[in-house]
């Protein structure tokens, strides 16, 4: 029933978790929007009554910037550090991570999975 | 922890100097700087700083977008040739 930010709010669960569900809200901003407007932060979603989901929805669209505007503002960010052809943008780019992080192993999460190299299969001698 | 604001930008005394000239007198040539750390301010747009990645000076051309940033991530300073192999799958990239 709860639909904040164009996300249904799973109806089971608390409001402090349940709210975590809309990208760009976190453990953190959840906890935050729960004191601002003094809902338990462990009442169900389902036991919310009418006046209150309406206070969250207000609250979210007024003060904090989720789902496609968020999506959009990091997109632009990226494709900046593109533009400016600086480090991060060139990282970007590759597909790799931007942060210094190590790539001669792991960083699988920017790389995405793991390419297999096929064994027996005769292709030039290299690896990949 | 981030820099005092008390201290301004951080920009290479001899480079800040260097420009700070060039825009009294108008005028608009490549400078060499070896300051990699140093902050690009609003002063440097427009010019173009050749910027040392160890081996040689990279060129670049300041643009507005650049500022906050540091000079040292528009000159990389290691090369990275494809890898054997990579070809093919470079190729379906791009």
């Amino acid at each position: 029933m709860a639909r904040i930010a164009g996300v249904d709010l799973p109806r089971n669960k608390r409001t402090e978790i349940a709210l975590r569900y809309i990208y760009g809200i976190g453990p953190t901003a959840a906890t935050k929007i729960c004191q601002k407007l003094n809902i338990a932060m462990n009442k169900r979603v389902q036991d919310l009554n009418e006046d209150e989901v309406n206070k969250i929805r207000e609250e979210i669209d007024k003060n904090w910037q989720v789902e496609g505007d968020l999506r959009r503002v990091e997109g632009l960010n990226v494709k900046r550090l593109i533009e400016i052809n600086c480090y991060r943008g060139q990282r970007h780019r590759k597909g790799l991570p931007t942060r210094g992080q190590r790539t001669k192993t792991n960083a699988r999460t920017r790389r995405g999975r793991k390419r297999v190299t096929v064994a027996g299969k005769k292709i030039a001698p290299s690896k990949g | 922890m981030s820099r005092s604001l008390k201290k301004g930008p951080y920009v290479h005394k001899s480079l800040a100097k260097k420009l700070e000239e060039m825009n009294r007198k108008g005028e608009k040539k490549v400078v060499k700087s070896w300051a990699r750390a140093s902050m690009i301010v609003p002063d440097m747009i427009g010019h173009t700083i050749a910027i040392y990645n160890g081996r040689k000076h990279v060129p670049v051309y300041v643009t507005e977008q650049m500022i906050g940033h540091r000079l040292g991530e528009f000159a990389p300073t290691r090369l990275f040739k494809q890898h054997s192999g990579a070809e093919k799958t470079a190729k379906q990239e791009g």
